[in-house]
């Protein structure tokens, strides 16, 4: 796929490869310059064919509304940059599973509801696909493939699989970024709107309403969601009951 | 999506400059607008990304207030020391807000500009919205009009140009409006403040403003004034699910008690209006009055006076009333009382 699937572009627009490595000539100025030919193009054979000059210049201006803009982008992921080059339209998460490779983060509703796409940007939980990658330039970006040391899974992922925190397990790349969040926020002692209903906001103990308040972010359709809280319980260290 | 140009502004003053450009648009957290755009209601030429100005502090002012920045995150300003301690209401209406990731990410600034969630202005689909498409008219009032306005709303008729029961879908701003919260903004003239009560609008005639805030502004601050709701204040939600789902109707009450009588009151509702609804009738019936179930239900009738309903939520009003006087009932008990112990 060589544009993010929400883009329109035109089916006979040339290809062009993200990764800037392997075509240096893709600059945003090189770009823009093919786009003006393009447009400057369609002008001309409408005046050429006869047609009012209005039409001809709206011709060109559509034309220009719909060419993607390029940029440079340097991405840091899992301790790892790359040099992307992308259509501003791409979201972090289309770029980090069509140009990284980095296919862990999953796309599910696409529209910041699901979770699937949980990432952590700068230490803090986001959805990737409401993030632009443009936007997410210069921070530093785990996805689910940076939280194992090699073979050693995480407490977070051992957890689910010990409580097999999952079904078809798509929504559980999101759920493990998640919960990895959800720890380093608890032992800050931040709050939640369980805490203000259970009158407890002074570092509030994470109790299972807790988590499922903090998880709430991350759709299960599957419903694992009694092992799910088992998990995030047990990567706590407070036990498997309750 | 629409292809657009991306910049990065470092300062205020660049990001004002740039925002004159034709269909520029300012870029905070995203969590709205890139949605917004995947759906082809919002297609900006160009996206001005402010995240990195210095917007992003929290600090007391000299007259016992706070003044935030408009890009403080909704999940830092949850949890800011001086917010839990001095303006629980916000920390919980906004605790209440949306998932952990997007309180990550969505602004205070953004927030504030956070568009409405009627099915119909959101779905292109659908010719009809006043809102999206100025004097096309308004699919929401003869449709699935559950979650829609009762208070405030312009109601001409489906095919009038000025119809619009949408609802803004904030809980931080219920909060703002009861707390009393004014804007920063600057623009290329200058600085100047709004009254949060003057920032939103009312549909009126022109439903596709939510703001009188102008395309060229960018919003700066927020700035509450010194808190006197700390001890008696609550944030009631109600909404089909118990968490992360817009409001079918919320409540930010706060109440400054003398003894067992209330001083004054800060009373507004969300999810009822095209604006945070906040009642001064209902805030003067309360001041002086002892803090008791009568005078939290005459409160309640006051902020609901001329409320109108439609096929589908005419519950609301209903609704509306209870939530009122159980959150009253909680902030009378105490902010950190819970309802759940």
């Amino acid at each position: 796929m060589k544009h993010p699937p929400c883009s329109e572009i035109e089916p006979d627009e040339p290809p062009f490869d993200p990764v800037q490595s392997e075509a240096p000539a893709a600059s945003k100025q090189g770009v823009s310059r093919r786009k003006f030919v393009q447009s400057a193009g369609a002008l001309g054979v409408g005046m050429a064919a006869g047609l009012p000059r209005l039409a001809a210049a709206q011709a060109a201006h559509r034309a220009a509304a719909s060419a993607a803009k390029l940029l440079d982008v340097q991405l840091n992921v899992n301790g790892k940059t790359q040099q992307l080059n992308l259509d501003t339209r791409t979201t972090l998460l289309d770029a980090l599973r069509e140009y990284m490779d980095l296919t862990g983060s999953k796309k599910g509703c696409d529209h910041g509801q699901c979770g699937a796409c949980t990432v952590m940007l700068d230490g803090r939980r986001v959805n990737s696909c409401l993030t632009l990658a443009v936007a997410a330039a210069g921070a530093e970006i785990v996805t689910v493939e940076g939280l194992a040391k090699g073979d050693d899974l995480s407490r977070v992922q051992q957890a689910f699989m010990d409580h097999d925190g999952f079904q078809c397990g798509y929504c559980t790349p999101g759920q493990i970024c998640s919960a990895t969040a959800l720890i380093e926020e608890a032992g800050k002692g931040q709050l939640s709107q369980v805490s203000w209903r259970s009158g407890k906001t002074a570092h509030p103990e994470i109790t299972d309403d807790e988590i499922r308040e903090r998880m709430s972010g991350n759709i299960c359709r599957c419903g694992a969601y009694p092992n799910i809280v088992a998990a995030v319980r047990t990567a706590l260290g407070k036990g498997a009951s309750a | 999506m629409n292809p657009f140009d991306y910049q990065r502004a470092s300062s205020s003053e660049e990001a004002i400059r740039h925002i004159g450009a034709r269909g520029a648009k300012f870029l905070g957290g995203g969590t709205n607008l890139i949605d917004l755009m995947k759906l082809g209601v919002e297609h900006p030429a160009m996206l001005i990304d402010i995240t990195k100005l210095d917007l992003a502090k929290v600090e007391p002012t000299a007259n016992g207030g706070l003044m935030i920045g408009a890009l403080v995150r909704n999940s830092d300003l949850a949890n800011h020391p001086q917010v839990v301690e001095r303006y629980p209401l916000l920390s919980q209406a906004l605790l209440s807000g949306a998932s952990p990731q997007l309180r990550n990410m969505a602004t205070t600034g953004g927030n504030l500009l956070q568009r409405t969630r009627c099915y119909y202005f959101n779905d292109t689909a659908f010719s009809a919205c006043n809102k999206r498409e100025p004097g096309s008219g308004c699919a929401a009032i003869q449709g699935f009009n559950r979650i829609h306005a009762i208070l405030g709303q312009s109601d001409h008729g489906p095919t009038n140009g000025e119809t619009c029961i949408a609802t803004n879908p904030s809980d931080m701003n219920v909060a703002l409006a009861a707390l009393g919260a004014t804007v920063h903004i600057q623009n290329a003239k200058g600085k100047h403040a709004m009254p949060i009560s003057a920032f939103h609008r009312l549909p009126g005639s022109t439903p596709q403003l939510d703001t009188n805030l102008k395309p060229d502004e960018l919003i700066t601050a927020v700035e509450l004034p010194a808190p006197v709701f700390q001890k008696h204040s609550w944030y009631l939600k109600v909404r089909d699910r118990q968490s992360y789902a817009f409001a079918l109707v919320s409540v930010a009450a706060g109440l400054e008690m003398d003894g067992d009588t209330v001083k004054s009151a800060g009373l507004a509702l969300g999810g009822v209006a095209h604006k945070p609804w906040r009642s001064l009738e209902a805030e003067q019936s309360l001041a002086g009055a002892p803090a008791n179930r009568q005078s939290f239900e005459k409160a309640a009738g006051l902020a609901l006076n001329g409320a109108k309903g439609y096929e589908h939520n005419a519950f609301k009003i209903q609704l509306a009333k209870q939530s009122i006087l159980r959150a009253l009932t909680s902030a009378a008990r105490g902010t950190t009382a819970g309802v759940e112990a």
